[in-house]
């Protein structure tokens, strides 16, 4: 079997930000990128499948400048079979999902897996995105998955629960929270393999952008914190009634 | 031309979740100069259905179809997108909760529209159409430009006040073609947490962190939560920790909450638990270290044994509540 891993290239969790170029820009100076945190679970999940069904072929994708390799570089030292980059800047979800749904044509996959959400832009669109250009059927938030006897089962979170699906090939999954446990880490014998593994650097095909940010901004500055002392808690149930009205 | 609403129903109800999705339509609707329809999926009687009529909505398109009686993505899309085609909406607009999620990119795919998720704000124009949105999970916003001629938005449970606004509403039905080939995924079970408040549409939320020390000490999180009417929910470490189910994490890979009162106890306040939750309206912080980065993000904080703080103030919170 083979999948598709959409892989987001994005700044690291404790990363501050800052926006540059009259704030119509995202600072990368200083920031240090990773693999989505969704897309880093996800990865794990599919190489414990790999290990339980022998056959899976692990193909990592990004959309984006070369600037982006060493993340998919890093998806093959964890234990990604080959990576693809389609050489485009991504410009928006749908010119991302339009290209990844091309590489998706082109090759002879089974399904795909992307991150539920990207902590950059936040869109949560990518995978649902692909799974309508494809016309597959999405599983979206995804907290399990497994493959048995040529059906996949899958968990996702709905409001106020879960709920246990089956679904067929092909389909999209979008990984959330419990898709792993705990993110597998490159090992320095996967570091020095995937120097060898095949990255496979792609043109973009033609897609029109229907989004664009126009412009940035950092959240107000708070103003500064009220303290109540810990012995007179009254004052803050007080505070909370009268000051903030919010009880 | 119109507005168009989901207006997704559980077990036949609506939620206030629903009524703040119309009042914001609404306001586009009047910005825009056109119609707000709201449009339901299932078995939802005509006096639930005429209440959306307190919101603004002038017309409610109903479908009940036994096919839709399970949820997938691609068949609810479908839906939708018939509903949308045939009302020649030029905005739909979806809660940002788990179905929101699942069908607006299908829907943006399918009505070639552009899609802003996730917004808290109206439109500041809406020609051309920008709209305000979080970015880097909470740590910045973003004004988004939607260049297509059908806009899609998904607005966050708790960003938009309710506005009564009554209109007569007509209940029409509406009938889709839905294909055996739309319901490829077919749920097997379904498990639910019943009776608890969903964290993302909690008003307020008493959330605990590792300075709680295990499990057995969450009895006093929880009646804060009962005496408050509050959900409660937990920082990335105590869900590792598996202390608390992974459900209440909240932060930058969990859930992103705004409620409007977000009391934090234990909790250090890491950069990637605050943008989870800095959309709240006022935050209350309780910790032992006078240090802890949360008092910087913080409206009122008390410096203190949680222990012995969280007791105390439950019990003037318990004090307040019986005399109001």
């Amino acid at each position: 079997m083979k999948v598709l891993l959409c892989i987001g290239h994005v700044p690291d969790t404790t990363s501050k930000i800052k926006f540059t170029n009259n704030d119509t820009e995202f600072d990368k100076n200083n920031i240090q990128f990773i693999i989505g945190p969704y897309e880093e679970l996800a990865l794990t999940r599919l190489l414990e499948l790999k290990e339980k069904i022998g056959d899976l072929n692990i193909t990592a994708i990004n959309v984006g400048p070369a600037e982006t390799e060493p993340t998919l570089r890093k998806a093959l030292a964890v234990g990604a079979d080959d990576a693809i980059r389609v050489d485009a800047e991504p410009m928006d979800a749908f010119f991302v999902a339009k290209q990844i749904a091309e590489v998706y044509k082109q090759g002879d996959y089974d399904f795909v897996v992307t991150g539920k959400e990207s902590i950059d832009y936040n869109g949560a669109q990518v995978g649902e995105m692909l799974a309508e250009i494809l016309e597959f059927p999405s599983i979206s938030g995804t907290s399990f998955i497994d493959i048995e006897g040529g059906k996949a089962k899958l968990e996702r979170e709905i409001d106020g629960g879960k709920e246990i699906l089956e679904v067929d090939f092909p389909f999209v999954s979008t990984a959330g929270k419990g898709f792993a446990i705990e993110p597998r880490i490159p090992s320095m014998r996967g570091i020095m393999m995937a120097r060898k593994k095949p990255l496979n650097v792609v043109a973009a095909t033609e897609a029109a952008a229907k989004t664009k940010v126009t412009r940035f901004y950092l959240p107000e500055p708070k103003s500064a914190c009220k303290y109540v002392d810990a012995e007179n808690v009254e004052e803050l149930v007080r505070l909370l009634h009268e000051e903030a009205k919010i009880i | 031309m119109s507005i168009l609403v989901y207006t997704e129903n559980w077990e036949g109800k609506f939620k206030k979740s629903t009524y703040e999705l119309l009042s914001y339509g609404n306001e586009i609707a009047k910005m825009m100069n056109t119609p707000l329809i709201a449009l339901t999926i299932g078995n939802v009687d005509d006096n639930e259905l005429k209440s959306l009529g307190n919101y603004g909505a002038e017309k409610v398109l109903k479908i009940s179809d036994p096919k839709l009686d399970v949820f997938t993505s691609k068949s609810y899309t479908k839906a939708i997108y018939e509903a949308a085609k045939a009302v020649d909406a030029k905005v739909v607009i979806f809660s940002n909760n788990v179905s929101g999620k699942a069908i607006s990119p299908r829907l943006t795919v399918k009505l070639d529209a552009a899609l802003a998720a996730g917004v808290m704000h109206l439109p500041t124009s809406t020609d051309p159409f920008l709209v305000r949105k979080r970015v880097y999970s909470g740590k910045g916003f973003a004004d988004y430009e939607l260049n297509a001629d059908i806009k899609i938005l998904t607005l966050n449970t708790n960003s938009f006040e309710v506005i009564e606004n009554h209109k007569d509403t007509v209940i029409e039905a509406f009938s889709v073609q839905i294909a055996d080939s739309d319901l490829s995924a077919k749920p097997l079970s379904v498990e639910k947490t019943s009776g608890k408040l969903l964290i993302t549409e909690a008003e307020i939320l008493v959330s605990g962190g590792r300075g709680l020390k295990g499990p057995e000490n969450w009895g006093m999180i929880e009646e804060m939560a009962e005496i408050l009417g509050a959900g409660t929910c937990c920082s990335r470490p105590v869900a590792d920790l598996e202390w608390r189910p992974h459900q209440e994490h909240v932060g930058q890979t969990g859930k992103v909450v705004a409620p409007n009162l977000y009391i934090a106890i234990g909790i250090s306040g890491a950069i990637q638990h605050l943008a989870g939750v800095n959309g709240s309206k006022v935050m209350v912080a309780i910790n032992t270290d006078p240090e802890a980065p949360f008092f910087e993000a913080a409206d009122y904080g008390i410096v203190g044994d949680a222990f012995k703080v969280v007791p105390a103030l439950n019990e003037a919170f318990r004090k307040f509540k019986q005399g109001s």
